[in-house]
């Protein structure tokens, strides 16, 4: 993983369209859609909805399939990948937070995190140890035996942001992370984005407020399947428009970069 | 993904749903102890009717006179004619004299005892007022009672005195005793059958027959006593024979066969006028009966257990279904198709497996109460196979909607709400 990854970007979209429906019905939910994210970047996808955002994340996040185009991923190309390989570049490079949580009913806020680790074949002791780190980060570290029924929005958009960096992934894709949260929770689980940046993490966000985009170092709007505007606002290797706190923040989101990862 | 974490992803998806996993488990386990209950009714019963021929001895020979064609011929010794095919011009009855014949050492060294048999049907028994129609009333010799496997419970036997002096003894059956008698002993009592007096020596134990005849609906007395008074001195109904062990039954056989044909003059080409019944053989034909009535319980026992392994497909398919936003998480964050497959698998046969087990406790503790009269006997090999069986039907209801769990795309399995 290394050596790649010191060279290839974590994200090369080329010319990537999708396509539902055929005949009369057909809806051409991305038209030819290029990027390419660099390893530490915080891009926020910005879009009205039916603008194909969702769609480009669910392919950016191997959910779906492009019609056509090619996706690079860490400079692995995705088309080429079996089924079995697909579930493992998903567990090991990608981190997904979705707008609804989407964390597993009856299951204690540990084990949801602990989840992608099991699926991954990492050893109970370890996974344990990784997944509390995981949950400490976001906050959450006396709220480990509650299941999600048993907290908050917020908390559990943290325990899912938990889930998706505790295998250290390449690349976190947040879908709309705080489209159901109030505004306390929505500035709570931005802040640990903005820590996580600043710690090095690569991430990319969908959104529609600009006041959530306004986190990121570069803002990628799109209509109708199309990129229409691409602006950067910070360099790639500085810290993020809106980090919190400064020096104390930053220090934070050090240990959370190293913290759970290791590999 | 280890196999320990597959099992324990199964039983936290089971255990969140306990009412509906406690049902379909409840399905298996019914089908497995129906299986294993109705085996061991059907081996039990054929055990007890096995053992109740065993009870008459297996080395006994019972000889009847035959008269051709199923005809009975009505008239005095000798007199019987057959009609039916055959170059025999006169069929014999069987007589005291053959039964002595057959009772000597040197012509039939296997044989042990001969006991000659006359019996009557439907005469009345009454004592001080109570009267009861005796199913059957045999004549014979002392003999008879170890032949027969007829042991007297209370007073005693007769003896080859009572035998030779004629003496009007009667040992009773318990279903006599308790209808002449009631609570009372009948030892030494004097009862009428037909209106001749008889003195009851004995009562026999009592031997729990089931089906139609009532085997203990009997009175047994010395054999000249009933000929003079009852039966008159007629051919004999049948000569108990009993062989010296199960080996030479055979032999004896071959023996009494070479003996009558001889004093009954019957040569190679004519129909022998007597018919020798083998114990041995006819416990075999009734256990290949109860054989067939074992497999027609285990059949309709095995009907509901294929019901249980439906309501694992059912309740499968209605967890994969209600569970597939969390399948498309699963795989959202790398799981394979074969850990869904696996954790669903593991789900369905947990579920026929403990439901399973369930029915096999259920099947050993209940088939250690009597049903309908009849002591269950378990046959180890129907646990084995409804326990198989219903794992089996775990796996193989299970593989469909397991594997439409596992084929799901995960961005559809997350649309779905």
């Amino acid at each position: 993983m290394s050596g790649t990854a010191a060279t290839a970007p974590v994200l090369d979209v080329r010319g990537v369209t999708k396509v539902y429906g055929r005949g009369a019905t057909e809806v051409r939910a991305l038209r030819g859609v290029s990027l390419t994210v660099e390893r530490g970047d915080y891009v926020a996808i910005m879009g009205a909805s039916g603008s194909g955002k969702s769609t480009l994340m669910n392919i950016l996040g191997c959910l779906d399939v492009p019609t056509s185009g090619r996706y690079l991923i860490d400079g692995i190309d995705v088309g080429t990948l079996d089924e079995r390989r697909l579930a493992l570049l998903r567990n090991r490079k990608i981190g997904f937070v979705f707008q609804s949580f989407n964390l597993i009913p009856r299951m204690s806020a540990l084990a949801n995190v602990e989840l992608p680790l099991v699926y991954g074949g990492v050893r109970p002791a370890e996974r344990r140890r990784r997944a509390l780190a995981a949950l400490e980060q976001v906050g959450l570290a006396d709220r480990v035996d509650h299941e999600p029924n048993e907290l908050s929005g917020g908390q559990q958009q943290r325990v899912a942001v938990a889930r998706a960096l505790v295998t250290s992934p390449a690349l976190l894709l947040a879908d709309e992370p705080t489209g159901n949260l109030d505004t306390k929770a929505t500035a709570d689980v931005l802040a640990i984005l903005d820590r996580l940046s600043a710690a090095g993490r690569t991430i990319v966000l969908i959104t529609h407020e600009d006041d959530v985009a306004a986190h990121a170092k570069r803002v990628i709007r799109l209509i109708d399947g199309e990129i229409v505007e691409d602006c950067r606002r910070v360099p790639v290797d500085a810290p993020p428009p809106r980090l919190a706190s400064g020096a104390a923040a930053a220090a934070g989101g050090a240990a959370i970069g190293e913290g759970p990862g290791g590999r | 993904m280890t196999a320990v974490e597959i099992l324990r992803f199964a039983l936290h998806g089971l255990l969140a749903n306990k009412l509906r996993s406690a049902l379909t488990m409840l399905g298996i386990m019914i089908g497995v102890a129906a299986v294993i209950l109705l085996v061991a009714v059907g081996q039990g019963s054929s055990e007890a009717i096995t053992s109740n021929i065993a009870r008459l001895g297996s080395n006994t020979l019972t000889i009847t006179p035959s008269f051709g064609g199923g005809m009975r011929v009505v008239g005095g010794p000798g007199a019987g004619r057959s009609r039916a095919g055959g170059p025999r011009t006169q069929a014999r009855q069987l007589t005291l004299a053959d039964a002595r014949a057959l009772a000597d050492p040197a012509a039939a060294p296997s044989v042990k005892t001969v006991s000659p048999v006359v019996t009557a049907a439907s005469l009345t028994a009454t004592y001080e007022g109570a009267s009861h129609s005796i199913g059957r009333l045999v004549g014979t010799y002392p003999s008879y009672f170890e032949a027969a496997n007829r042991p007297v419970a209370k007073g005693s036997y007769f003896i080859n005195e009572d035998v030779l002096a004629s003496r009007k003894l009667a040992v009773i059956g318990t279903t006599v005793a308790e209808a002449l008698f009631g609570e009372a002993d009948p030892v030494g009592k004097q009862i009428t059958i037909s209106g001749v007096p008889f003195t009851v020596a004995g009562v026999l134990k009592e031997t729990g027959t089931q089906g139609v005849q009532d085997a203990d609906d009997i009175v047994i007395a010395p054999l000249p006593a009933v000929q003079q008074s009852l039966t008159g001195f007629g051919g004999l109904d049948q000569i108990v024979v009993q062989a010296k062990n199960a080996d030479v039954v055979a032999d004896a056989e071959a023996e009494i066969t070479a003996i009558l044909n001889e004093r009954h003059g019957i040569t190679g080409n004519t129909a022998p006028d007597y018919r020798i019944q083998n114990q041995a053989a006819l416990q075999e034909t009734v256990s290949a009966a109860a054989g067939t009535f074992t497999v027609l319980l285990a059949a309709i026992a095995a009907i509901s257990l294929v019901v249980g392994g439906i309501g694992i497909t059912n309740i499968m398919l209605v967890t994969v279904t209600e569970r597939t936003r969390e399948i498309g998480i699963r795989k959202a964050i790398g799981a394979t198709r074969g850990a869904i497959l696996g954790q669903f698998l593991a789900e369905a046969t947990m579920l026929s497996l403990a439901g399973g087990l369930a029915g096999v406790a259920v099947g050993v503790i209940g088939s250690r109460f009597p049903i309908a009269g009849i002591q269950p006997v378990i046959v180890p090999g129907s646990i084995v196979a409804a326990l198989g069986v219903s794992v089996a039907i775990g796996l193989f209801f299970g593989v469909f909607p397991a594997n439409r769990a596992a084929k799901l795309r995960p961005i559809e399995a997350l649309r779905h709400d």
